[in-house]
């Protein structure tokens, strides 16, 4: 789950570490009286849970309280990678003489928290990673000891920072590591870090992206959740327990198992078709589960066919398919519907399947070439 | 033969009264697995399936020599469940519990490091040595003794798999499902090395998906260490990027992670990818 600019910001000073002292608007008389309290001049931020929003025109800087007004306005209008801008912040505009970029991310390979620091800072970090390598310096964390003061030092006098600055540079990695742990981020990022003109540092942006796994113990920061992160099929299946992601193709899939839903997928491209969704129903196939994954499925009128593929495993295949028969009478459809089952009792399975007018396969390859064709006529 | 887990396996079950627990148990114990403990905390004392509950690992440990520990118990307490098991000594320790945070897998991680405590998961379906021991919830009716290994990062993805061996007639070392979380147990690596040093194994699957480099690293490993055939498979290149796909681990960030340069790093170390998963058993035909 990712959190606001505004939010991580806040969270942020939380911990002592700087930041404007911005506020959120919601319209753009509203903003205009934000302005006027914090002072001119300011930078109007759209606050939308993706990335190159400055790129879109989704960041501007106004320097009287007329442009404010005229600014929020347009960037209130704005969709930004299809996502709308619901809400601006309103941060007083700061000079700065370079900015900076820090951040903390999982390492897969390590299984440790690495801190990342670079004096290339206000650009996305990947692109830095990609053009000049050389730039960002890299610091793995102790996930038992936590961040030392000396690896922030190190960061700080790797990346060229005036001894001056150091110090206070170390104490924000510092602040930045117990944010990350006392949130259980996956991620934390301040971009950029603005070196001002009086030569102080502040945190002029700021990135979180919490755990999934972990937010049963942060029910504060779930409450944070902006609904517009998610599409509203998505939001259902999270809600059903369901694993789901859309998609752009024409056959509708239920998998149980998140490697075989991919494998799913794959098939149906392999046999020129085009999937419309990731989804994995999990271990059974239990018929008010199938029929919730069903109804989101059957949402999307690009949806011409629905391959199900259930690996019964310990799940025999006759319970398998009487769930799909049961979420069928549940949910009424005319779009044609394919069933692949294996495992214990798949022939019992399919036969159920096939009394209740559904086209059975006997494996993925056969499922996935009969739901294409079918997708293709219809 | 086999690896990890076999005939010798002194399976002890944390998380034995719970619903998933007590099933696959009961499971395990029919296939004839060496079912010698269970761990619920308050309820030591008790008997389930006719096993022998203890309070702790370590009196479970010293009361019944376990050597293999599954944990069944939820998210919220799986570290700690992982953490109790090292601590007593039980060498192999298999997590099938999802969603175990990611900040509590480093600590577990680097303290079963300091330890040597081997681990396998959390996020995954365990392993079975066929007619030998069953350690979590692969169905053991699909599994038949013989020379293939079997590597993944998905449950349902094994099963297929190794469904089409069987039905082929080519039996299983061992399959090992490592799990699909980002930070895990033992990796590809680890399971080659140890399928390479094991002399009934004579050919190798491994199935990879989208997400981190650690099959860029399978195949570099191949190259320099394996001499017995592999093949491979990888799910997940419809995937789009920026989006887990079901798995916490499967996920395609700032580029890396793609399918595409999964295949392309099997490939040019002359493993052959199956284009969809039975596909795997065809080529482990060619090769045995």
């Amino acid at each position: 789950m990712k959190l606001h600019e505004h939010q991580s910001k806040e969270l942020f000073a939380r911990y002592g570490i700087p930041t404007p002292k911005g506020k959120v608007a919601y319209d753009a008389e509203t903003a205009r009286e934000i302005a006027k309290q914090i002072g001119l001049p300011v930078v109007v931020k759209a606050q939308v849970l993706v990335g190159g929003r400055g790129k879109a025109g989704g960041v501007k800087l106004a320097k009287t309280a007329d442009e404010v007004e005229e600014y929020a306005g347009v960037i209130l209008g704005m969709q930004i990678k299809g996502l709308p801008v619901r809400k601006v912040l309103i941060d007083p505009a700061v000079s700065a003489q370079a900015e900076i970029y820090l951040g903390i991310v999982v390492d897969r390979a390590q299984g440790a928290p690495v801190m990342m620091a670079s004096a290339a800072g206000g650009v996305e970090i990947e692109q830095v990673a990609q053009e000049t390598p050389e730039k960002i310096k890299r610091e793995t964390i102790d996930p038992v000891l936590g961040l030392q003061a000396y690896q922030a030092r190190e960061l700080g006098f790797g990346i060229g920072l005036d001894k001056k600055l150091v110090g206070e540079f170390a104490k924000i990695a510092l602040a930045l590591y117990r944010v990350f742990v006392d949130t259980d981020a996956s991620l934390v990022e301040i971009n950029p870090l603005f070196i001002t003109t009086d030569g102080a540092l502040i945190a002029a942006d700021g990135k979180l992206v919490l755990d999934d796994s972990a937010l049963d113990r942060h029910h504060d920061l779930e409450a944070l959740r902006d609904a517009d992160e998610e599409n509203q099929a998505e939001r259902e299946a999270r809600t059903a327990g369901l694993s789901f992601v859309k998609l752009d193709g024409n056959i509708g899939c239920m998998v149980n198992g998140a490697g075989l839903a991919m494998a799913t997928m794959d098939v149906i491209k392999f046999y020129g078709g085009e999937p419309a969704n990731f989804l994995d129903i999990g271990g059974g196939a239990k018929a008010d589960k199938v029929a919730a994954a069903l109804r989101i499925i059957l949402a999307d009128p690009n949806v011409k066919a629905v391959l199900f593929n259930i690996f019964g495993g310990i799940t025999r295949g006759d319970e398998v398919a009487r769930g799909i028969v049961e979420a069928l009478g549940q949910v009424k459809t005319n779009v044609p519907m394919v069933a692949r089952i294996v495992g214990t009792n798949a022939e019992e399975g399919r036969r159920i399947l096939a009394d209740a007018h559904m086209q059975t396969a006997a494996s993925l390859e056969e499922g996935a070439k009969l739901a294409v064709e079918i997708a293709k006529a219809n | 033969m086999s690896i990890l887990v076999d005939k010798n396996t002194r399976l002890l079950v944390q998380g034995i009264t719970g619903r998933e627990g007590m099933f696959h148990t009961k499971n395990s114990i029919e296939y004839g697995t060496n079912v010698v403990a269970g761990v619920t905390p308050g309820r030591g004392g008790e008997t389930v399936l006719d096993v022998p509950i203890f309070n702790t690992v370590r009196e479970a440990v010293r009361e019944t020599g376990a050597n293999v520990s599954v944990i069944y118990v939820p998210a919220g307490g799986a570290a700690d469940a992982m953490l109790e098991a090292s601590a007593a000594g039980i060498p192999l320790v298999v997590c099938i519990t999802e969603r175990v945070p990611v900040q509590d897998m480093m600590r577990v991680k680097n303290e079963f490091n300091a330890r040597g405590t081997k681990l396998i998961g959390p996020n995954c379906p365990g392993l079975i040595s066929p007619a030998q021991a069953k350690v979590g919830i692969i169905p053991g009716d699909i599994c038949i003794p013989g020379p293939v290994g079997l590597v993944s990062r998905s449950g349902t993805l094994t099963y297929e798999v190794v469904d089409a061996l069987t039905r082929q007639g080519n039996g299983q070392s061992t399959c090992v499902g490592i799990g699909g979380d980002p930070v895990r147990g033992l990796n590809f690596i680890e399971i080659l090395e140890l399928f390479q040093n094991d002399p009934e194994t004579r050919a190798i699957i491994t199935i990879g998906e989208i997400g981190g480099t650690d099959e860029e690293k399978a195949a570099a490993y191949i190259k320099a260490h394996v001499t017995k055939p592999v093949v491979a498979f990888i799910a997940g290149q419809t995937a789009p990027p920026g989006k887990r796909m079901g798995h916490a681990g499967a996920i395609i960030e700032g580029g890396t992670g793609t399918a595409e340069e999964k295949i392309k790093a099997f490939r040019s170390v002359g493993v052959p990818v199956a284009r969809y998963p039975v596909e795997c058993a065809e080529l482990i035909a060619q090769v045995l």
